[in-house]
């Protein structure tokens, strides 16, 4: 063993880096709870331009006629909206969670592959960079023959085809510029990303599980990693491919989507929405999982009905792969097929409903702690009950036909993945922010959070049901004075701005709290899952000693027994446990070997977006120095060694967490 | 199926519906007013599903409040039973909600066949989407328009739609629901008026920088009057007199580059489609470009000065016409009846 590290000490330029401080502790570190925090902070960075990208859209729609942007801006601002929200704010969010918790919750010191995390990471934090230096770079224009009356400014050289992109409006001929190339070229690096992440998270769920932990014992938020790992896994790469055509249409004159050459532009819209779908099942999974971890914490009882919310999880991941066309009713698809598609749609009504019911069976007989997380918690499941239902009504298909490409539709998809999967993610945010920052946030500011966010989100969406039912179409930069829409969009408007309010709220609680706010107990909560047994903040270690797990929620029945009725009651031990499990996270007894930093996720990375930029300008020069980057990280990841690294006073090296 | 929705229809509460419906006014692209039996039979079936998922949200509403009231912390509050589950519950509210959605599985499904049956006795229009307007063909009369879609009232039509570039979606709220116009393929989609009147309609699907001013107007015409407006259509364009301020308006059409793009039947005799819309009886349309402005001398004007302006990314290119020439313009294509 010596032997072959000597051998590859010799082999490698680099050492491995060492600093635990300081900037190049952040690029080089292989900690899942670095790279998660370092996820959350770029994947809100960006929701706060996605954020601000949809108020640019609520003034220009505040008023019928109106020209706060023009056309090309309008355009670019909603397909950067939706591109950004979905790839860059609400899914590493999602990944931010995963990162931190997944180790913590399954009781490991980190995941399977701590530099392909890290990898990861970088891979999506250059995409998005990627994507947006579609501002500085890249240009957009009319269709090839057709006219503009101004230039199109840098707010407008942006993708503008859509986050759904349809052909043949994204092709070369009717998009031309590189923006669309831009687009096309940065979800595909997005998706490497994804699919690093997803191979990496389900090995670590079925390889790295503390003792005792069963699967039917895992919390349910791992649960719904492992589900949505499925889901990226199965599904990113259909868009890899479906992209990829694009980018041959655009750059290398291939017809994949084009009829003049035998192409099928419908054929892009089935590949699109056979992952589009699941992806909004990635979307809102999570969500689910954090509900599900915190409505049963401030019950002060267990789950209700945890198979079946697995179950039901894994149900809708699955059939989510067969209501694609759904998206499609209006489009050329038979009526055998629609049929097919719209009762698909309702099945998976079923599965859903059952999880909601299950929630409100949790909180029915608990004993409700309506602390901020709480009311996220309960605010998700009543606007998502309205996101879902108003699902239902799309899967009648000749509704559906009424209602597609309007606002209700874009009232349907907010309820879900704003008042359902961001809704989830605040909950989560505030109910896991003690074990993050070993501080707590501020109860007050919390909870003016949600009411103005609750407030603020119903008086934007909610009229956007009644504005498409009356005829206001999706993706309008303008609409008519005569179509009698302007009052409920200009409520629709204020109710964004009350949205924003409520973030800046968030933002003010979690800078201040974050470095004053009261110090956190260990377990704030009186919580039920094992990383409530950590300290607070999270060592860097993770578990002193690797803990053992005999039941569900091993760590609420170590502190509660029940009495004879089924009431909880504290056991006597459990004050001790606390002290001890306390005491003994922070001193371990051994050394703790952990994953070496390194530098090469972020110079393997690196690559990709040169990658990206040779292909969109046709470059061998920058596609060169992509490779050697590519190469270089890659080479040196393969043959870095593996170095001593000291933590504490302890002098032998016991196990290795890292299957590096 | 008539019976079957009227049950469900005396249901409707009718505070709600008042509260719902009122909120706005007399919108011309309102989905829930029908004014045909394909838009009816849709809204009958939207409101079974709506009243049902009404009564759904209400439940889940009900019982999380009154759970937050009766459930909430209070300091003397026993800590709560552990329940886990409960079999039958669950099972419970797994198969009523799947009941009812067969419920509303069997109307949707028949619903879905009815509408795509082809109506006998129909008339087909042929619709045809450019980057940003409708073109309407009736073969049966050898008539092409642009903008607005002449129907007969009480009769049943079949479009036969295609689009030239990117996707279009047809969409006349009042009459049907939507369908897409796809490159390569036909795609079919029924209407139906009750009576006379105008419907207006727009292009659904993004289809580039003008897609929310490619609209159109759906015209139902009682009999009589549908057979006149088809023997006008019929006509070639007449000739303005010699001299006339309209005369000087034809040399401009004809000489400034207008020919390139446009046709007006028996004037520039060069048969076969053009990118843009046929203007021999362009006068008789009261909306223009897409059906986004009004065909009058003041919206025009700004329209035949700069196009782009008001539809970017448009294919008319601004000609730089004088201020004389577009009055001459102007005053030939209003004698275009």
């Amino acid at each position: 063993m010596s032997e072959t590290i000597q051998e590859k000490k010799l082999l490698t330029v680099f050492k491995r880096p060492s600093s635990s401080e300081g900037i190049w502790s952040w690029i080089t570190t292989v900690d899942h709870k670095r790279i998660g925090i370092m996820y959350g902070y770029a994947a809100f960075f960006f929701f706060l331009i996605g954020g601000l990208e949809a108020l640019l859209l609520r003034i220009q729609l505040a008023r019928p006629e109106n020209n706060f942007l023009s056309a090309a801006e309008y355009s670019a601002m909603f397909t950067m909206h939706g591109t950004t929200m979905v790839f860059l704010a609400i899914m590493p969010i999602s990944a931010a969670f995963f990162n931190y918790l997944l180790p913590l919750q399954i009781g490991a010191r980190d995941v399977a592959f701590p530099r392909l995390n890290a990898l990861s990471y970088w891979i999506w934090i250059f995409g998005g960079l990627f994507l947006y230096s579609t501002f500085i770079f890249g240009t957009a224009g009319a269709p090839e023959g057709g006219y503009l009356a101004e230039e199109i400014g840098w707010l407008g050289n942006a993708p503008s085809g859509g986050w759904f992109g349809y052909q043949p409006n994204a092709s070369i001929k009717y998009s031309p510029g590189t923006a669309m190339d831009y687009w096309a070229v940065g979800l595909q690096i997005l998706g490497i990303s994804s699919l690093i992440s997803a191979f990496n998270f389900i090995t670590t769920i079925l390889n790295m599980r503390a003792k005792g932990m069963r699967l039917m014992r895992m919390p349910v938020f791992t649960w719904m990693i492992f589900a949505t790992a499925f889901l990226l896994a199965f599904s990113v790469p259909i868009i890899a491919i479906a992209l990829f055509f694009v980018t041959f249409d655009r750059q290398f004159g291939t017809t994949f989507f084009l009829v003049e050459g035998g192409g099928d532009p419908v054929l892009w819209q089935h590949l699109f929405w056979l992952f589009g779908h699941p992806e909004v099942y990635i979307l809102i999974l999570p969500a689910f999982g954090i509900v599900s971890e915190v409505l049963p914490t401030f019950s002060r009882k267990p789950l209700f009905g945890y198979a079946a919310i697995v179950f039901a999880g894994f149900g809708i991941a699955f059939i989510g792969f067969g209501v694609w066309a759904h998206h499609m009713f209006a489009s050329s698809i038979s009526p055998v097929a629609q049929a097919g598609f719209g009762i698909s749609t309702m099945i998976i009504a079923v599965p859903t409903g059952v999880k909601i019911f299950n929630w409100l069976g949790t909180i029915w007989g608990g004993k409700l702690n309506l602390k901020t997380p709480m009311l996220f918690a309960l605010g998700f499941i009543a606007m998502f009950v309205i996101g879902g239902l108003s699902g239902v009504t799309h899967s009648v298909v000749p509704a559906d036909t009424q209602q597609t490409d309007t606002y209700y539709i874009v009232a349907h998809l907010h309820y879900v993945l704003f008042g359902g999967a961001m809704f989830g993610i605040f909950a989560g945010l505030y109910y896991w922010f003690p074990k993050v920052w070993g501080k707590m946030y501020n109860e007050k500011l919390g909870q003016l959070h949600f009411w103005l966010m609750i407030i603020g989100f119903n008086l934007t969406f909610g009229p956007m049901h009644w504005l498409g039912l009356k005829g206001q179409i999706r993706r309008t930069w303008v609409y008519a004075e005569e179509t009698n829409l302007g009052f409920w969009n200009m409520i629709s408007t204020i109710g964004s701005f009350i949205i924003a309010l409520s973030i800046i709220v968030f933002m003010a609680n979690w800078a201040y709290s974050r470095r004053k706010g009261p110090v956190a107990p260990m377990d704030p909560w009186d919580a039920r899952t094992i990383e409530w047994t950590v300290p607070s903040p999270t060592p860097v270690w993770n578990f002193s000693t690797p803990p053992e797990v005999e039941n569900l929620d091993d760590f609420w029945h170590k502190k509660y027994g029940e009495d004879s009725e089924g009431r909880a009651v504290r056991k006597d031990t459990a004050d001790q446990l606390l002290v001890d499990l306390e005491e003994d996270g922070l001193n371990p007894k051994e050394h703790i070997k952990l994953p070496n930093p390194s530098y090469f996720p972020f110079i393997l990375a690196l690559g990709l977006p040169l990658l990206g930029y040779a292909v969109i300008y046709k470059s061998v020069a920058l596609a060169g120095v992509g490779l050697v980057l590519f190469l270089i990280g890659g080479f040196g990841w393969a043959l870095e060694p593996i170095e001593e690294e000291t933590i504490e006073n302890s002098s032998t090296a016991s196990e290795s967490v890292g299957h590096e | 199926m008539s019976d079957y929705f009227l049950s469900i229809k005396k249901l409707k509460l009718v505070p709600f519906m008042v509260l719902f419906t009122s909120c706005i006014e007399n919108a011309p692209m309102d989905s829930l007013s029908p004014e045909g039996p394909y838009a009816r039979t849709i809204d009958d079936l939207f409101w079974l599903t709506f009243w049902i998922a009404v009564g759904v949200f209400f439940l889940v509403l009900t019982i999380l409040l009154v759970a937050v009231v009766i459930f909430r912390d209070k300091p003397d509050k026993p800590e709560p039973k552990q329940i886990h589950g409960n079999t039958k519950l669950e099972l419970l509210w797994t198969v009523i909600p799947a009941l009812i959605l067969v419920a509303i599985a069997i109307p949707t499904v028949r619903t879905i066949f009815d509408l795509a049956k082809e109506p006998e006795n129909a008339m087909k229009v042929e619709v045809v989407g450019h980057q940003w307007w409708f073109e309407f063909k009736y073969p049966q009369y050898g008539i092409t328009t642009a903008n607005v879609l002449i129907i007969p009232e009480d009769k049943p039509i079949r479009l036969e739609m295609w689009s030239n570039d990117v996707m279009h979606n047809f969409w006349v709220p009042k009459l049907n629901g939507k369908r897409y116009l796809v490159p390569g393929q036909i795609t079919y989609l029924n209407l139906y008026a009750d009576n006379t009147g105008e419907y207006w309609a727009q292009c659904g699907e993004y289809c580039g920088l003008s897609h929310s001013k490619m609209r159109a107007r759906v015209i139902s015409l009682s009999n009589s009057d549908f057979k006149m407006w088809v023997e006008n259509e019929q006509k070639e364009a007449r000739r303005p007199e010699e001299g006339t301020l309209a005369a000087k308006g034809e040399q401009i059409y004809l000489n400034a580059g207008c020919t390139q793009c446009h046709v007006i039947n028996g004037v520039w005799d060069i048969q076969g489609d053009r990118i843009a819309p046929n203007l021999t009886h362009v006068a008789g349309r009261h909306v223009l470009g897409g059906a986004s402005f009004e065909n009058n001398p003041e919206d025009l004007t700004k329209w035949l000065s700069n196009p782009a302006a008001i539809k970017p990314g448009t294919f008319m290119p601004n000609l730089e016409l004088t201020e004389d020439e577009i009055v001459a313009l102007i005053e030939y294509l209003g004698t275009l009846k």
